[in-house]
């Protein structure tokens, strides 16, 4: 098995459990962590799966470089909005959704 | 140099994303003068699109000047047009009613600006982009800037919809991107132009869980029931001016998506089984009851109107099994442009009688009609629009989704669509009978500046005359320019 | 119950994953020969810098608007307030933090010039800037931002604002980002020079914008 294959099936078991931990963690620095899994995931079958012959190919590795980027501003917000929550609420949890 | 045609494709990126930009140099709080005439020009360039692409001109435009595969390439062709068009002559009302609607010292107001400017540049990016890990970075613009939109009021409730709208869209967008990155793996490109004839050829296993990842990610962003959790706290807490922007533009640009891929380079896939295009249809039926139901039982006006967007978000994947007909597909368009102007109109409707008012429990409306008749006149006339009712353009949409089903046989179609208009009706009438009560105390009403006024009454007004320009719509739809 | 569910369903997503990479054939395309063919054009020799800035430069300007916008979003729900400053920290670390800043603006440089033959570019640079920032700012020798003013306002804006007016003059060669070879490499450092600048105050500001709202609850 090449290099290139185990970082993509690597990349295709952290995805789903980083998926998981999104939806099922309740403190919220716990489901930015698992949301940060998932990106890895996705970029490591990005980069791992187009280089199953051990040969580089650049266009996934600057793709990769851009979803970072995006994945660093989503994990920015996520945090600003976590610290005003628990800075308003004093909570780290989502509250229950209300039906009204 | 570019002709007109390619100039208003790229200005109409170019253009909200240098204002949005300016308007952040401006200063906090400013730069709503600037976004305003951008969009105005924005506008232009919609139309001046729409109008050579009816003449059956498709607006092609090759970044860098490599093509795909190597570059990126933007397509206008009559879909992304009618898109453009709706989006730009929703917002623009909106960016004057915003202007209007926010008190210039208020802290929500802060980053307005900047935050419109990028939304509106990453839903027209998104309309015209044929390239799926580019189409992947317009997602992620249009999401955060919405999510940024919805916390701008700083309470502890919108801060906690932002949240759960963000964990939403992310993982929405993350299985887009896991769908993308097999993709490529599979072909080794990620352009539609050429990823359209190598799927044909040949679809392995992965691809087929790289479509289900791409199209269940878009779903969860579009809210189709029962993904829809995140949905009503997030417009229904937003300020107005927010609420209508999400409701009537951010979540069709997934749908967009959505029909592309179905009817694009994933159309192999989605026509290997009949059975599959019920699914969405099932679930779209499923939306038009529940959110109606929670619609007509919402205490509050926004989250009433919210619930509507979840109910009226099933009609567009009512269509489904009736893409193959043309009239199948235009019924579904035409319901996203008739549901965006109706849907702004009642947001702005329900900020106007907020702000007049005080407060938003539909029970303490009584009276309001006295105080507000310009308003509520608006509300009945986007209300006309989501019953689908003629003239409204939401009546074409309907008669368009009927004409198809019964030619088909479709009979559960049928009954959902006449169903939820009813429906639509109860929860409508709901308010405007509360609104139109005789109260013998004087309800207290504040002023509220005439343009918010205005703004409403324009929107519904152009949900209910775009029934007489369907007709130029149908053929827009009909030049299809994804090979 | 549901976390049986959504556990299952994600085992099986992994399976089903793992299953379908491991019978995949070569792919049919392969863009490997496009990019080095067109190399010598790019203005850069990095084939991965040439994808980022040239062939695919649209989707950069485009994340650089990403970041931006996380920016303003982060802005927009943090309530101005007056700028804090830690407390100083130990005067030996506040030393080694003021030694390892200027070498720190030296490895940015060298990222900036090395991303056009190697790996590096204005993101790592900008990256490298931005923890010289927040550095300095937990050693105590530099305050949290407040609201941003006008010249800080500039900074942070002018990356996105070079790169869209690059963007928007190329369109006299007939597109959207059409480098002419000749001036392709000039250009891009121009990009790449403001989006270092611009990145590390972006994603300094990530962090020190942050620091005004601490300690205000409720």
């Amino acid at each position: 098995m090449s290099t290139g294959l185990l970082f993509a099936l690597v990349g295709a078991a952290l995805f789903p459990l980083g998926a998981a931990g999104l939806l099922l963690q309740r403190h919220l620095l716990r489901r930015i962590l698992a949301f940060n899994l998932m990106g890895s995931g996705a970029f490591l079958v990005l980069v791992g799966l187009a280089q199953r012959q051990d040969v580089p190919d650049p266009v996934p590795q600057a793709m990769v470089l851009t979803g970072i980027v995006v994945a660093v501003a989503a994990t920015a917000l996520a945090l600003a909005l976590t610290r005003r929550l628990h800075a308003l609420t004093g909570r780290l949890e989502l509250p229950e959704a209300a039906h009204d | 140099m570019i002709d007109a045609q390619q100039a208003a494709l790229v200005g109409l990126i170019l253009l909200p994303l240098a204002s949005g930009a300016a308007a952040f140099l401006l200063g906090p709080g400013r730069g709503a003068g600037l976004c305003i005439a951008s969009q105005a020009a924005a506008l232009f360039f919609a139309l001046q699109l729409a109008d050579s692409v009816l003449a059956g001109d498709i607006a092609r435009h090759r970044i860098g000047g490599w093509g795909a595969p190597l570059g990126i390439d933007l397509t206008a062709d009559g879909l992304a047009a009618a898109m453009l068009l709706l989006t730009q002559a929703v917002a623009l009302p909106l960016a004057l009613y915003a202007r209007a609607y926010f008190r210039p010292d208020s802290a929500e107001v802060r980053y307005f600006w900047p935050l419109f400017g990028l939304l509106l540049a990453g839903l027209n990016a998104l309309f015209v982009s044929t390239d799926l890990f580019n189409l992947y970075v317009t997602l992620e613009l249009v999401g955060l800037a919405a999510v940024g939109l919805v916390g701008i009021g700083g309470g502890a409730l919108q801060i906690a919809a932002a949240l759960r709208y963000l964990f939403a869209t992310l993982l929405g967008s993350g299985a887009y991107l896991l769908g993308v990155a097999l993709i490529y793996g599979a072909y080794g490109s990620v352009a539609v132009a050429s990823l359209t004839p190598l799927v044909a050829a040949e679809a392995p296993t992965l691809v087929g869980l790289a479509a289900g990842l791409m199209l269940l990610g878009l779903l969860l962003k579009t809210a189709l029931f029962p993904c829809h959790y995140w949905l009503p706290p997030a417009h229904g807490g937003a300020a107005a001016p927010v609420s209508a922007l999400l409701s009537a533009l951010v979540v069709k640009a997934s749908f967009y998506l959505i029909l592309r891929l179905w009817l694009g380079p994933l159309a192999p896939l989605t026509a290997s089984h009949p059975l599959l295009p019920w699914l969405p249809a099932l679930l779209g039926a499923g939306a038009i009851l529940w959110g109606s139901w929670q619609a007509i039982r919402a205490p509050r006006l926004k989250t009433m109107i919210a619930y509507s967007t979840v109910a009226q978000l099933g009609y567009l994947f009512l269509i489904f099994p009736l893409l193959g007909t043309p009239g199948g597909r235009a019924a579904g368009i035409l319901h996203a442009v008739a549901h965006g102007l109706a849907k702004a109109a009642m947001f702005t409707a329900a900020g106007v009688l907020i702000k007049a008012t005080g407060q938003d429990r539909i029970a303490a409306l009584a009276g309001a009609a006295q105080q507000l008749p310009l308003t509520l006149f608006a509300f009945g006339l986007a209300g006309v629009t989501l019953m689908g009712l003629p003239p409204s353009a939401g009546f074409l949409a309907k008669w368009q989704l009927l004409d198809a089903a019964l030619g088909q046989g479709y009979w559960g179609i049928v009954l959902i669509t006449l169903s939820g208009g009813l429906l639509a009706a109860v929860y409508v009438f709901r308010v405007l009978r509360q609104a139109f009560l005789l109260t013998s105390s004087k309800t207290t009403v504040a002023p509220v500046p005439r343009t918010l006024e205005w703004t409403a009454f324009g929107l519904a007004g152009a949900s209910l005359l775009l029934g007489l320009r369907g007709v130029e719509l149908v053929e827009l739809l009909a030049v299809w320019g994804w090979e | 119950m549901k976390r049986f569910g959504i556990g299952g369903a994600a085992l099986l997503l992994a399976l089903a994953l793992g299953y379908a990479m491991l019978e995949l054939g070569p792919a049919r395309l392969d863009l490997r020969p496009a990019v080095a063919a067109h190399l010598a054009d790019s203005g850069v020799r990095h084939p991965v810098t040439a994808v980022l800035l040239n062939y695919r430069g649209y989707d950069t300007l485009l994340e650089v608007a990403v970041l931006l916008l996380a920016l303003f979003a982060i802005l927009a729900v943090t309530p101005p307030g007056p700028a804090r400053r830690p407390a100083p920290a130990d005067p030996l670390l506040q030393m080694l933090a003021r030694l390892a800043v200027p070498l720190m603006l030296v490895a940015s440089f060298y990222l900036l010039w090395a991303g056009a033959f190697r790996p590096g570019g204005a993101f790592q640079a900008g990256a490298v800037l931005a923890a010289a920032l927040v550095l300095l700012h937990l050693t105590g020798q530099l305050p949290g931002w407040p609201t941003p003013g006008a010249l800080l306002r500039g900074g942070l804006a002018a990356g996105l604002l070079v790169f869209l007016g690059v963007a928007a003059a190329l369109l006299i060669e007939g597109s959207l980002l059409q480098y002419p070879p000749a001036w392709a490499g000039r250009l891009i450092l121009l990009i790449e020079f403001c989006l270092t600048g611009s990145l590390g105050l972006i994603l300094a500001g990530l962090f020190l914008f942050l620091c005004q709202a601490e300690g205000e609850r409720r």
